[in-house]
Protein backbone atom coordinates (compact mmCIF):
# COMPACT_ATOMS: atom_id res chain seq x y z
CA UNK A 1 0.00 0.00 0.00
CA UNK A 2 1.27 3.59 -1.01
CA UNK A 3 0.74 6.75 -1.87
CA UNK A 4 2.74 8.26 -4.61
CA UNK A 5 5.41 5.69 -5.02
CA UNK A 6 5.90 6.27 -0.67
CA UNK A 7 4.92 3.15 1.82
CA UNK A 8 2.71 4.58 4.50
CA UNK A 9 5.70 4.34 6.98
CA UNK A 10 7.97 6.14 4.43
CA UNK A 11 5.36 8.65 4.69
CA UNK A 12 4.87 9.09 8.11
CA UNK A 13 8.51 9.31 8.69
CA UNK A 14 8.53 11.88 5.95
CA UNK A 15 5.91 13.74 8.13
CA UNK A 16 7.54 13.18 11.62
CA UNK A 17 10.71 14.90 10.67
CA UNK A 18 9.64 17.75 8.11
CA UNK A 19 7.74 18.79 11.31
CA UNK A 20 10.35 17.93 14.07
CA UNK A 21 12.43 20.35 11.48
CA UNK A 22 9.71 22.68 12.01
CA UNK A 23 10.17 22.88 15.62
CA UNK A 24 13.65 23.36 14.77
CA UNK A 25 13.02 26.05 12.85
CA UNK A 26 10.75 27.65 15.16
CA UNK A 27 13.79 27.57 17.62
CA UNK A 28 15.76 29.20 16.07
CA UNK A 29 13.43 32.00 15.14
CA UNK A 30 12.13 32.31 18.76
CA UNK A 31 16.19 32.48 19.69
CA UNK A 32 16.25 35.53 17.50
CA UNK A 33 13.07 37.18 17.92
CA UNK A 34 11.89 36.63 21.73
CA UNK A 35 12.53 39.50 23.59
CA UNK A 36 14.44 38.54 26.71
CA UNK A 37 16.53 35.83 28.33
CA UNK A 38 14.04 34.08 29.73
CA UNK A 39 11.64 33.79 27.24
CA UNK A 40 14.23 32.87 24.76
CA UNK A 41 14.88 30.14 26.75
CA UNK A 42 11.98 28.92 27.06
CA UNK A 43 11.35 28.80 23.38
CA UNK A 44 14.84 26.91 23.06
CA UNK A 45 14.35 24.08 25.74
CA UNK A 46 11.17 23.36 24.65
CA UNK A 47 11.13 23.19 20.76
CA UNK A 48 14.70 21.16 21.63
CA UNK A 49 12.20 18.29 22.81
CA UNK A 50 9.53 18.68 20.68
CA UNK A 51 12.14 19.06 17.43
CA UNK A 52 14.27 16.61 18.73
CA UNK A 53 11.78 13.87 19.24
CA UNK A 54 9.81 13.92 16.23
CA UNK A 55 12.84 14.15 14.35
CA UNK A 56 13.91 10.85 16.17
CA UNK A 57 10.65 9.41 15.94
CA UNK A 58 10.97 9.54 12.27
CA UNK A 59 14.17 8.02 12.06
CA UNK A 60 13.28 5.37 14.41
CA UNK A 61 10.16 4.27 11.53
CA UNK A 62 13.20 3.87 9.46
CA UNK A 63 15.18 1.96 11.86
CA UNK A 64 15.97 -1.73 10.28
CA UNK A 65 16.05 -3.08 13.82
CA UNK A 66 14.58 -2.89 17.47
CA UNK A 67 18.03 -1.98 18.91
CA UNK A 68 18.12 1.17 16.69
CA UNK A 69 14.79 2.13 18.08
CA UNK A 70 16.10 1.50 21.91
CA UNK A 71 19.16 3.55 21.05
CA UNK A 72 17.17 6.58 19.57
CA UNK A 73 14.70 5.64 22.72
CA UNK A 74 18.04 6.48 24.69
CA UNK A 75 18.73 9.79 22.80
CA UNK A 76 15.56 11.09 23.36
CA UNK A 77 15.88 10.64 27.17
CA UNK A 78 18.91 12.06 27.50
CA UNK A 79 18.30 14.78 25.61
CA UNK A 80 15.12 15.46 27.50
CA UNK A 81 17.00 14.91 30.76
CA UNK A 82 20.05 17.66 29.75
CA UNK A 83 17.59 20.01 28.25
CA UNK A 84 15.52 21.18 30.60
CA UNK A 85 18.10 20.95 33.27
CA UNK A 86 20.68 22.82 30.94
CA UNK A 87 17.59 25.50 30.88
CA UNK A 88 16.81 25.58 34.73
CA UNK A 89 20.37 25.92 35.44
CA UNK A 90 20.82 28.70 32.58
CA UNK A 91 17.87 30.56 34.12
CA UNK A 92 19.03 30.13 37.92
CA UNK A 93 22.17 31.90 37.39
CA UNK A 94 20.61 34.29 35.41
CA UNK A 95 18.28 35.18 38.36
CA UNK A 96 20.70 35.03 40.66
CA UNK A 97 22.93 37.59 38.74
CA UNK A 98 20.41 39.72 39.09
CA UNK A 99 18.58 39.64 35.27
CA UNK A 100 15.23 40.51 35.71
CA UNK A 101 12.43 38.90 33.45
CA UNK A 102 10.87 41.46 31.31
CA UNK A 103 7.37 41.90 32.14
CA UNK A 104 4.81 42.95 29.99
CA UNK A 105 2.09 45.08 32.00
CA UNK A 106 -2.05 44.86 31.12
CA UNK A 107 -2.87 47.59 33.45
CA UNK A 108 -1.59 50.28 31.27
CA UNK A 109 -2.41 48.01 28.43
CA UNK A 110 1.22 49.06 26.94
CA UNK A 111 4.06 47.08 26.69
CA UNK A 112 6.55 50.00 26.52
CA UNK A 113 5.07 50.98 29.99
CA UNK A 114 7.33 48.04 32.27
CA UNK A 115 10.84 48.56 29.88
CA UNK B 1 28.45 12.30 -4.40
CA UNK B 2 24.48 13.14 -5.20
CA UNK B 3 23.69 16.78 -5.43
CA UNK B 4 22.23 16.50 -1.20
CA UNK B 5 25.46 15.37 -0.28
CA UNK B 6 26.94 18.45 -1.87
CA UNK B 7 24.26 20.71 -0.72
CA UNK B 8 24.44 19.46 2.94
CA UNK B 9 28.72 20.08 3.05
CA UNK B 10 28.38 23.23 1.39
CA UNK B 11 25.71 24.38 4.17
CA UNK B 12 28.02 22.43 7.29
CA UNK B 13 31.29 24.56 5.49
CA UNK B 14 29.68 27.51 5.57
CA UNK B 15 28.50 27.33 9.40
CA UNK B 16 32.22 26.25 9.70
CA UNK B 17 33.75 29.32 8.61
CA UNK B 18 30.89 31.59 10.35
CA UNK B 19 31.71 29.84 13.48
CA UNK B 20 35.86 30.43 12.93
CA UNK B 21 35.34 34.01 11.63
CA UNK B 22 32.77 34.43 15.12
CA UNK B 23 35.94 33.22 17.27
CA UNK B 24 37.88 35.93 15.85
CA UNK B 25 35.74 38.77 16.13
CA UNK B 26 33.99 37.54 19.31
CA UNK B 27 35.47 39.88 22.06
CA UNK B 28 33.81 37.69 25.12
CA UNK B 29 36.54 35.06 25.89
CA UNK B 30 33.33 32.67 27.13
CA UNK B 31 31.30 33.37 23.98
CA UNK B 32 34.42 32.14 21.56
CA UNK B 33 34.96 28.87 23.90
CA UNK B 34 31.12 27.91 22.97
CA UNK B 35 32.06 28.77 19.16
CA UNK B 36 34.63 26.84 19.54
CA UNK B 37 32.63 23.59 20.93
CA UNK B 38 30.49 24.82 17.98
CA UNK B 39 33.49 24.25 15.41
CA UNK B 40 33.90 21.19 16.35
CA UNK B 41 30.98 19.83 16.41
CA UNK B 42 30.38 21.19 12.76
CA UNK B 43 33.66 19.26 11.85
CA UNK B 44 32.16 16.39 12.99
CA UNK B 45 29.04 16.40 11.36
CA UNK B 46 31.16 16.81 8.55
CA UNK B 47 33.28 13.63 9.15
CA UNK B 48 30.21 11.76 9.46
CA UNK B 49 28.74 13.02 5.98
CA UNK B 50 32.21 11.92 4.43
CA UNK B 51 31.59 8.28 6.88
CA UNK B 52 34.39 8.68 8.81
CA UNK B 53 32.38 7.94 11.73
CA UNK B 54 35.27 7.12 14.31
CA UNK B 55 37.09 10.16 13.21
CA UNK B 56 33.29 11.64 13.84
CA UNK B 57 33.08 10.64 17.31
CA UNK B 58 36.54 11.57 18.23
CA UNK B 59 36.33 15.15 16.84
CA UNK B 60 32.89 15.30 19.22
CA UNK B 61 34.12 14.18 22.51
CA UNK B 62 37.31 15.36 22.34
CA UNK B 63 36.85 18.22 20.61
CA UNK B 64 33.20 19.44 21.81
CA UNK B 65 33.08 17.83 24.73
CA UNK B 66 36.13 17.83 26.90
CA UNK B 67 38.03 20.62 25.28
CA UNK B 68 35.67 23.00 26.27
CA UNK B 69 35.37 21.45 29.64
CA UNK B 70 39.31 23.00 29.82
CA UNK B 71 38.65 26.32 27.93
CA UNK B 72 36.30 27.01 30.34
CA UNK B 73 38.59 25.62 33.95
CA UNK B 74 41.75 28.19 32.03
CA UNK B 75 38.82 30.86 31.74
CA UNK B 76 38.15 30.76 35.57
CA UNK B 77 41.84 31.20 36.23
CA UNK B 78 42.30 34.01 33.23
CA UNK B 79 38.71 35.63 33.34
CA UNK B 80 36.58 36.10 30.64
CA UNK B 81 37.17 39.43 29.04
CA UNK B 82 40.46 40.26 26.71
CA UNK B 83 42.66 42.52 28.08
CA UNK B 84 45.12 43.18 25.34
CA UNK B 85 44.90 45.86 22.04
CA UNK B 86 43.39 43.58 20.36
CA UNK B 87 41.87 45.94 17.61
CA UNK B 88 45.16 46.87 16.80
CA UNK B 89 46.33 45.54 13.13
CA UNK B 90 49.63 43.80 13.43
CA UNK B 91 51.62 43.35 10.38
CA UNK B 92 53.49 41.06 10.87
CA UNK B 93 51.65 37.81 12.69
CA UNK B 94 48.90 38.90 9.82
CA UNK B 95 51.48 38.59 7.22
CA UNK B 96 53.23 34.93 8.71
CA UNK B 97 49.64 33.21 9.03
CA UNK B 98 48.89 34.85 5.96
CA UNK B 99 51.41 33.25 3.80
CA UNK B 100 51.08 29.84 5.91
CA UNK B 101 47.65 29.40 4.70
CA UNK B 102 48.47 30.76 1.44
CA UNK B 103 50.98 27.87 0.83
CA UNK B 104 48.50 25.22 2.44
CA UNK B 105 46.03 26.65 -0.17
CA UNK B 106 48.69 26.09 -2.50
CA UNK B 107 49.70 22.85 -1.13
CA UNK B 108 45.67 21.42 -1.23
CA UNK B 109 45.98 21.56 -4.94
CA UNK B 110 48.47 18.44 -5.12
CA UNK B 111 46.16 16.39 -2.85
CA UNK B 112 44.21 13.94 -4.62
CA UNK B 113 40.63 14.52 -4.68
CA UNK B 114 38.30 12.38 -1.92
CA UNK B 115 37.92 9.02 -3.17
CA UNK B 116 40.08 8.91 -6.24
CA UNK B 117 40.88 6.11 -6.79
CA UNK B 118 44.52 6.49 -9.11
CA UNK B 119 45.54 7.80 -5.79
CA UNK B 120 48.62 6.74 -4.54
CA UNK B 121 47.13 4.93 -0.94
CA UNK B 122 43.94 3.67 -2.83
CA UNK B 123 46.08 1.79 -5.10
CA UNK B 124 47.97 -0.97 -2.86
CA UNK B 125 47.00 0.05 0.82
CA UNK B 126 43.06 0.52 1.40
CA UNK B 127 43.01 -2.85 -1.22
CA UNK B 128 44.55 -4.88 1.18
CA UNK B 129 42.86 -3.37 4.13
CA UNK B 130 39.43 -3.91 3.19
CA UNK B 131 40.07 -7.19 1.18
CA UNK B 132 42.64 -8.79 3.82
CA UNK B 133 41.74 -7.26 6.99
CA UNK B 134 39.34 -9.58 7.88
CA UNK B 135 41.42 -12.76 7.44
CA UNK B 136 45.04 -10.75 9.24
CA UNK B 137 43.27 -9.02 11.70
CA UNK B 138 39.61 -9.88 12.05
CA UNK B 139 37.87 -6.92 13.41
CA UNK B 140 34.58 -5.96 11.29
CA UNK B 141 35.26 -2.36 12.03
CA UNK B 142 38.26 -2.23 9.46
CA UNK B 143 39.22 1.03 11.16
CA UNK B 144 39.90 -0.54 14.30
CA UNK B 145 42.51 -3.02 12.39
CA UNK B 146 44.52 -0.24 10.74
CA UNK B 147 44.56 1.76 13.85
CA UNK B 148 45.56 -1.01 16.00
CA UNK B 149 47.36 -3.30 14.36
CA UNK B 150 48.31 -2.41 11.11
CA UNK B 151 49.49 1.12 12.28
CA UNK B 152 50.24 -0.01 15.74
CA UNK B 153 53.53 1.68 16.08
CA UNK B 154 51.51 5.46 14.80
CA UNK B 155 49.27 4.92 17.87
CA UNK B 156 51.72 4.08 20.09
CA UNK B 157 53.52 7.35 18.75
CA UNK B 158 49.98 8.76 19.52
CA UNK B 159 49.40 7.69 23.26
CA UNK B 160 52.91 8.74 24.12
CA UNK B 161 52.18 12.69 22.74
CA UNK B 162 48.79 12.36 25.04
CA UNK B 163 50.93 11.58 27.82
CA UNK B 164 53.69 13.66 27.00
CA UNK B 165 51.39 16.63 26.69
CA UNK B 166 49.68 16.19 30.13
CA UNK B 167 53.41 15.82 31.92
CA UNK B 168 53.64 19.38 29.87
CA UNK B 169 50.84 20.58 31.08
CA UNK B 170 50.82 18.92 34.96
CA UNK B 171 54.37 20.68 34.94
CA UNK B 172 52.89 24.24 34.21
CA UNK B 173 49.99 24.00 36.43
CA UNK B 174 50.94 21.72 39.09
CA UNK B 175 50.17 18.22 39.64
CA UNK B 176 47.43 18.75 40.67
CA UNK B 177 47.39 17.16 44.18
CA UNK B 178 46.19 20.79 45.69
CA UNK B 179 43.79 19.46 48.38
CA UNK B 180 46.48 18.96 50.83
CA UNK B 181 48.41 21.68 49.44
CA UNK B 182 45.08 24.12 49.72
CA UNK B 183 44.81 22.85 53.60
CA UNK B 184 48.31 23.22 54.19
CA UNK B 185 48.07 26.86 53.04
CA UNK B 186 44.46 27.70 55.26
CA UNK B 187 46.75 25.99 58.23
CA UNK B 188 49.67 28.13 57.60
CA UNK B 189 47.40 31.05 57.55
CA UNK B 190 45.28 30.32 60.55
CA UNK B 191 48.51 29.76 62.62
CA UNK B 192 49.70 33.56 61.68
CA UNK B 193 45.86 34.92 62.16
CA UNK B 194 45.57 35.96 59.06
CA UNK B 195 43.33 33.88 57.74
CA UNK B 196 41.13 34.73 55.32
CA UNK B 197 38.36 32.95 53.33
CA UNK B 198 40.03 33.17 49.84
CA UNK B 199 37.35 32.79 46.54
CA UNK B 200 38.44 29.72 44.69
CA UNK B 201 35.84 30.25 41.96
CA UNK B 202 35.74 26.18 41.27
CA UNK B 203 35.18 25.26 45.33
CA UNK B 204 32.23 27.84 45.83
CA UNK B 205 30.64 26.45 42.21
CA UNK B 206 30.73 23.16 43.36
CA UNK B 207 29.10 24.06 46.51
CA UNK B 208 26.28 26.20 44.75
CA UNK B 209 25.99 23.29 42.02
CA UNK B 210 25.55 20.50 45.04
CA UNK B 211 22.90 22.87 46.76
CA UNK B 212 20.56 22.38 43.77
CA UNK B 213 18.70 19.60 43.79
CA UNK B 214 17.76 19.52 40.12
CA UNK B 215 21.14 19.47 38.81
CA UNK B 216 22.10 17.13 41.32
CA UNK B 217 19.49 14.85 40.63
CA UNK B 218 20.20 14.89 36.86
CA UNK B 219 24.53 14.40 37.12
CA UNK B 220 23.20 10.89 39.52
CA UNK B 221 20.97 10.17 36.51
CA UNK B 222 23.66 10.22 33.88
CA UNK B 223 27.07 9.67 35.12
CA UNK B 224 26.28 6.53 35.56
CA UNK B 225 25.21 5.64 32.16
CA UNK B 226 28.54 7.84 30.69
CA UNK B 227 30.52 5.27 32.65
CA UNK B 228 28.96 2.52 31.36
CA UNK B 229 28.62 3.80 27.93
CA UNK B 230 32.47 4.39 28.21
CA UNK B 231 33.10 0.85 28.84
CA UNK B 232 30.99 -0.20 25.73
CA UNK B 233 32.54 1.92 23.59
CA UNK B 234 36.10 0.44 24.85
CA UNK B 235 35.18 -3.43 24.40
CA UNK B 236 32.87 -2.68 21.58
CA UNK B 237 35.03 -0.80 19.35
CA UNK B 238 36.10 -4.12 17.06
CA UNK B 239 32.49 -3.95 16.00
CA UNK B 240 31.31 -0.12 15.78
CA UNK B 241 32.90 3.18 15.74
CA UNK B 242 35.06 3.24 19.13
CA UNK B 243 38.26 2.76 21.05
CA UNK B 244 40.26 3.37 23.64
CA UNK B 245 40.21 7.36 22.68
CA UNK B 246 37.08 8.27 22.73
CA UNK B 247 36.04 5.75 25.72
CA UNK B 248 38.91 7.20 27.93
CA UNK B 249 37.28 10.65 26.71
CA UNK B 250 33.80 9.84 27.98
CA UNK B 251 35.23 8.40 31.12
CA UNK B 252 36.79 11.20 31.96
CA UNK B 253 33.47 13.38 31.51
CA UNK B 254 31.84 11.39 33.62
CA UNK B 255 34.26 11.95 36.48
CA UNK B 256 34.72 15.20 35.58
CA UNK B 257 30.73 16.61 35.74
CA UNK B 258 30.65 14.21 39.23
CA UNK B 259 33.57 16.42 40.39
CA UNK B 260 31.38 19.62 39.70
CA UNK B 261 28.72 18.61 41.67
CA UNK B 262 30.02 16.68 44.37
CA UNK B 263 33.42 18.58 45.04
CA UNK B 264 36.85 17.69 44.03
CA UNK B 265 37.71 16.44 47.48
CA UNK B 266 35.54 13.78 47.40
CA UNK B 267 36.12 12.73 43.86
CA UNK B 268 39.71 12.76 44.88
CA UNK B 269 38.82 10.08 47.40
CA UNK B 270 37.85 7.47 44.25
CA UNK B 271 39.98 8.95 41.61
CA UNK B 272 43.44 9.83 43.49
CA UNK B 273 45.32 12.13 41.80
CA UNK B 274 48.63 9.92 42.27
CA UNK B 275 46.84 6.91 41.05
CA UNK B 276 45.96 8.95 38.04
CA UNK B 277 49.47 10.01 37.25
CA UNK B 278 50.49 6.24 38.10
CA UNK B 279 48.02 5.02 35.53
CA UNK B 280 48.61 7.65 33.02
CA UNK B 281 52.06 5.39 32.69
CA UNK B 282 50.37 2.55 33.42
CA UNK B 283 48.23 2.76 30.43
CA UNK B 284 51.00 3.30 28.01
CA UNK B 285 53.38 0.96 29.47
CA UNK B 286 50.62 -1.64 29.00
CA UNK B 287 50.49 -0.92 25.17
CA UNK B 288 54.60 -1.35 24.98
CA UNK B 289 54.53 -4.55 26.96
CA UNK B 290 51.95 -6.09 24.27
CA UNK B 291 54.48 -5.27 21.59
CA UNK B 292 57.28 -6.73 23.92
CA UNK B 293 55.30 -9.45 24.78
CA UNK B 294 54.79 -10.47 21.37
CA UNK B 295 58.89 -10.15 21.20
CA UNK B 296 59.13 -12.30 23.63
CA UNK B 297 56.42 -15.48 21.29
CA UNK B 298 59.29 -14.61 18.95
CA UNK B 299 57.05 -12.04 16.54
CA UNK B 300 57.93 -8.41 15.81
CA UNK B 301 56.83 -5.55 17.99
CA UNK B 302 53.44 -5.04 17.75
CA UNK B 303 52.70 -8.15 15.98
CA UNK B 304 49.73 -9.97 17.99
CA UNK B 305 49.51 -12.97 16.23
CA UNK B 306 51.33 -15.21 18.62
CA UNK B 307 49.22 -13.96 21.95
CA UNK B 308 46.31 -16.72 21.18
CA UNK B 309 45.98 -20.29 20.00
CA UNK B 310 45.16 -18.94 16.67
CA UNK B 311 46.49 -16.35 15.15
CA UNK B 312 42.98 -14.22 14.51
CA UNK B 313 42.30 -14.51 18.09
CA UNK B 314 46.05 -13.66 18.91
CA UNK B 315 45.36 -10.36 17.28
CA UNK B 316 41.84 -10.12 18.90
CA UNK B 317 43.60 -10.02 22.46
CA UNK B 318 46.58 -7.83 21.48
CA UNK B 319 43.98 -5.46 20.31
CA UNK B 320 41.94 -5.72 22.96
CA UNK B 321 44.84 -5.30 25.45
CA UNK B 322 46.31 -1.93 23.92
CA UNK B 323 43.15 -0.43 23.54
CA UNK B 324 42.75 -0.80 27.29
CA UNK B 325 45.85 0.97 27.36
CA UNK B 326 44.95 3.59 25.23
CA UNK B 327 41.53 4.57 27.58
CA UNK B 328 43.57 3.99 30.47
CA UNK B 329 46.36 6.51 29.31
CA UNK B 330 43.60 8.69 27.98
CA UNK B 331 41.05 8.66 31.29
CA UNK B 332 43.94 9.55 33.25
CA UNK B 333 45.52 12.48 31.52
CA UNK B 334 42.23 14.20 31.23
CA UNK B 335 40.86 13.56 34.62
CA UNK B 336 44.32 14.46 35.69
CA UNK B 337 44.29 17.81 33.62
CA UNK B 338 40.77 19.07 35.24
CA UNK B 339 42.65 18.49 38.57
CA UNK B 340 45.54 20.44 37.89
CA UNK B 341 42.82 23.62 36.27
CA UNK B 342 40.46 22.87 39.41
CA UNK B 343 43.35 23.30 41.68
CA UNK B 344 44.18 26.88 40.41
CA UNK B 345 43.20 29.75 42.45
CA UNK B 346 42.08 32.74 40.53
CA UNK B 347 44.62 35.18 39.54
CA UNK B 348 47.50 32.97 41.49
Amino acid sequence: MSIGGLSWVDLLSWLLIASGGFFCLTTGLGLLRLPDFFSRLNGASCMDAMGAGLLLLGCALQAPGYLVVVKLGFIYLFLLVTNAVAAHALARSALSKGMEPLLGSRRYGNDEASR
Amino acid sequence: MEPIDWVVQGLLLLMLLMAAGATIVLRNLFAVVMMLGVYSLICASLFMTLDAVDVAFTEAAVGAGVSTIFFLGSLLVVGRDIRTDAAKLKIGPLLISGGCAALMIYASGDLPAFGDPQAMPNQHLVPRFLEQSGEEVGPPNIVTSVLASYRGYDTMGEVGVVFTAAVGVLLLLGSGSMVKVRRRRQSLKLQTQRWQPKANPVIRVESSLKANVLIRECTDLLVAPMLIFALYVQWHGDYGPGGGFQAGVIFAVGVISYALIYGLDRTQKKFPPLAMKRLMVGGWLLYIGTGLVSMLFGANFLDYSPLGPTALAGQHYGILAIELGVGITVATVMIALFYAFASRDRGE
